[in-house]
């Protein structure tokens, strides 16, 4: 098709052409970089935190009676969770991932705080918490019985400068030791070495961290022994909504001074962890489908309009022999010529953006296939405004030619 | 002759009703979107403290050592709160109108009534200054004086709500509240007070139910409460360290030369600290934030509502290009017209004025449209669980700032199109006709 004609036309209406580019190339810019935080954050919620968690139901527990033992408390309250119909093993712990108790400690490679460290998430529970949770261990062994030591909340958690083993995850094994021999290393929480006795698949941390750093977990051979504690039930699928009321119902029949809290299985938790997230990307799909709307509507209104302005000229070129066909494919082509001009700026001003939003918000680079994926995207909702308009225009019949407008 | 600039926009809408109905309903949908983003972010950078924000004072000092891994800016880092030593020197210097150090705590309350069930409420330990400085209002009693301060005294200052919890009556001065292992003399009742956002909290709790009551600072730590937010990077870990910081601390100060002499004084501090060898980085480094910019700095506004914000506006932007170009292509069709009027005697300026009236009438229609589009969009956020949500509410200036937005942005709109339309020939049109 020859483009000159329709190159000659557009020039008749530089300014009017120009601002379609410029909302064309906004849109696109705008388009790719929120349907890049849509794909980050749906990864994110879709992020696996390494435990069974379709079999899992967690409670929480204040006790409020000054004169209780918590180790004897929490023994006491497992033995009771035990006896729910449909559980198989029960845990008193700390932090878990999503629960938000996030315990940050940096964890060093040499005794002295210069070497080489890592921030990680501490995460503590009484023996058989792998088992539990459903960890994968990939490389060495759990904590052995001998090893556990109460955490110590009366002085913070003192019992971490204390405990001789831990295990890791993968994540930050690699972190800790880039060599990959971390099996059987130390690490120092604080002056006292911990030897690294096994390594875990996965364990997401407690809360929301920098990306790449999500996965640096460590659990350490601690007893909790706050009256504030934790406790998670490993069931199964179809168990566990009904074992997470139970517990509740258990522990206050046991004893009905304290505070129950969160009685809920793992995935409600999960679900309720990143409810913003959920709102978060409906907030960025509205938007970006009401900026395509208002995008395809001003291509849409603009081509109906020039489609009015030349009906005589249409006329004139169907009563010389134009076939309807033709004059659909010069708007047609028309719209492919400015939507192209749109994307090509509008590529520049999604890189600019994405600068400007790595600056401000952390987030990673917008990767490169995001932009022809905005081009078609922008080329199908510019082709489909403009059908309408042009399937009128071929419609025109050729005796407008010799009517006066 | 205004009349009949509406009168003639009116006519020449109806003429093309579709093409009028979409810049309307693009103005709507972009001033809709930017304006809730709007209110919401209005709602969570309001002023805490009406009439008393701009003399209350926040003190930063730098403690950390110089190979400490710290990134400027940091939010949530160990410099956003004091120790322990450093709060009770500047409590003791006194050279504030008034100051206070607090932290926040959770305890537990119990009620006397039988069969009531146990709640953990939060509450802060603070000292004597705080009422008076925040303008706490009294329901009953008063606060606790700078000698119970010293002397440790088991007294608590409690909410009418919390006072209705625990004695089921809001006169519960005098009475005794058990809070967590202790007992508590209330000394006073205040109203349920929370300031939005609870600018005194150190972080990330900052939109909560406020507190629910108040203890001597010195009561807490002698009797061992714990608090919630501490950050430490030393060996010693216990409050009293000079390594753990964890307290809040404000000054009011009621003029210019005050907040000046107080500057030099933090400076002075430090050299002094850094002199004792306590102090590694440069006494320079000591500053005092007024409380709205004490806010901005520890970024209160969410990411997110920040970046909603700016796609908001975004969206804004992108409708107004989308208006100029509607009304540029409508306004230059009307050449035949325009120059018939330019032909009678119009002058330029009245024919701009003309197209600026039919430009404000789309804003206003569009504008009304914006109100009803943020309307259903401040209902979604208000259904959204987090802790600022439920404030999300437009109030009268909000409503009017929306037209007036509205109206200015297709006001703006059609500058550039009239600006054209008015310098149409009016001879060489006149001859096409």
């Amino acid at each position: 098709m020859n483009l000159r004609p329709i190159l000659s036309s557009l020039t008749r209406h530089k300014l009017t052409v120009l601002l379609l580019v410029l909302q064309v190339a906004l849109t696109c810019g705008i388009v790719c970089n929120v349907a890049f935080m849509i794909a980050d954050r749906v990864s994110q919620m879709g992020q696996p935190s390494g435990v069974a968690e379709d079999q899992l139901a967690t409670i929480n527990s204040i006790d409020v009676d000054p004169h209780v033992n918590p180790l004897t408390r929490h023994a006491d309250d497992m033995a009771a969770l035990r006896g729910i119909a449909g559980v198989s093993s029960v845990v008193a712990v700390d932090a878990l991932p999503f629960n938000g108790n996030d315990w940050t400690s940096s964890l060093n490679v040499q005794p002295d705080s210069d070497g080489g460290q890592a921030i990680a998430s501490v995460f503590y529970g009484t023996p058989g918490e792998l088992q539990t949770l459903g960890l994968r261990l990939v490389a060495g062994r759990d904590f052995l019985p001998d090893e556990y030591l109460p955490v110590d909340s009366a002085h913070g958690g003192a019992g971490l400068g204390t405990v001789s083993s831990v295990i890791v995850t993968r994540a930050l094994a690699d972190k800790l030791f880039p060599d990959g021999h971390a099996l059987g290393r130390s690490i120092y929480p604080y002056a006292r070495p911990a030897r690294i006795v096994g390594i875990v698949d996965r364990l997401l941390r407690p809360g929301p961290h920098a990306s790449g750093t999500a996965g640096d977990s460590a659990l350490f051979p601690l007893l909790p022994d706050s009256p504030d504690v934790t406790y998670v039930m490993r069931t199964t699928a179809q168990d566990r909504d009904r074992v997470a009321k139970a517990a509740a119902a258990t522990l206050s029949r046991l004893d009905g001074n304290r505070i129950v809290r969160n009685a809920q299985t793992f995935l409600q938790m999960r679900d309720e962890y990143f409810h913003r997230d959920r709102t978060m990307v409906g907030m960025l799909l509205t938007a970006a489908a009401a900026l395509a709307f208002v995008t395809a509507v001003a291509i849409a209104g603009l081509a109906h309009f020039w489609v009015q302005q030349r009906r005589r000229n249409i006329g004139v070129r169907r009563a010389l022999g134009a076939t309807r066909s033709d004059i659909l494919r010069y708007f047609q082509t028309e719209n492919f010529l400015i939507v192209s001009g749109g994307i090509g700026l509008g590529m520049l001003l999604a890189y600019a953006l994405n600068l400007l939003l790595m600056q401000h918000y952390e987030l990673p680079r917008l990767p490169l296939y995001y932009l022809p994926l905005g081009a078609l995207l922008l080329w199908a909702l510019g082709q489909l405004a403009v059908l309408g308009p042009a399937l009128r225009a071929a419609a025109v019949p050729p005796v407008v030619a010799t009517r006066s407008v | 002759m205004f009349g009949y600039y509406i009168d003639m926009a009116l006519r020449s809408l109806k003429r093309s009703p579709i093409l009028t109905a979409l810049m309307v309903l693009a103005i709507g949908l972009g001033i809709g979107a930017s304006m809730t983003m709007l209110t919401v972010l209005n709602v969570m950078t309001r002023d805490p403290l009406p009439g008393r924000s701009a003399h209350i004072y926040r003190p930063h000092l730098n403690p950390l050592p110089l190979d400490y891994h710290y990134k400027p800016g940091t939010v949530g880092g160990p410099t956003t709160a004091l120790t322990w030593p450093d709060a009770k020197a500047l409590l003791d210097a006194h050279r504030g109108v008034r100051q206070a150090a607090m932290a926040r705590g959770y305890l537990t309350a119990r009620s006397d009534h039988p069969g009531a069930a146990a709640k953990s409420v939060a509450g802060s330990f603070t000292t004597h200054d705080f009422f008076p400085m925040f303008g706490v209002p009294f329901v009953a009693g008063h606060g606790w004086s700078g000698q119970d301060d010293d002397d440790a005294a088991p007294m608590v200052v409690v909410t009418r709500k919390l006072a209705e919890r625990l004695f089921g009556t809001a006169s519960a001065v005098g009475r005794t509240a058990h809070l967590g292992k202790h007992d508590f003399q209330v000394v006073g009742v205040v109203e349920d007070w929370h300031p939005q956002p609870l600018f005194y909290a150190i972080i990330g709790t900052s939109f909560d139910d406020g507190d629910q009551f108040f203890l001597p600072l010195s009561t807490a730590m002698s009797l061992h409460l714990d608090h919630n937010w501490n950050n430490g990077w030393g060996k010693d870990d216990s409050p009293t360290s000079p390594t753990v910081s964890w307290l809040s601390f404000w000054v009011e100060l009621d003029n210019p030369a005050q907040v000046a002499a107080y500057r030099r004084f933090l400076v002075d501090y430090s050299a002094q600290q850094k002199e004792l060898g306590r102090y590694e980085r440069p006494a320079s480094e000591a500053r005092l934030y007024g409380l709205t910019q004490w806010l901005h700095r520890e970024g209160l506004v969410p990411n997110d509502v920040m970046l909603q914000t700016w796609l908001a506006l975004g969206f804004l932007f992108v409708c107004l290009v989308n208006i100029v170009a509607l009304l540029l292509a409508k306004f230059l069709r009307k050449g035949g017209e325009i120059s018939v009027r330019r032909a009678l005697g119009a002058r330029r300026r009245d024919v701009f004025r003309q197209l600026g009236v039919e430009s404000a009438l789309i804003g206003l229609a569009g504008g009304v449209l914006g109100i009803g589009l943020a309307e259903l969009g401040l209902w979604a956020v208000r259904q959204r669980p987090n802790d600022y949500a439920h404030l999300a509410r437009m109030n009268g200036v909000m409503l009017i700032a929306t037209v007036v937005l509205a109206i200015v942005v297709s006001l703006l709109a059609g500058l550039l199109p009239a600006w054209r339309a008015c310098r149409i020939a009016p001879a060489l049109q006149l001859k096409a006709l």
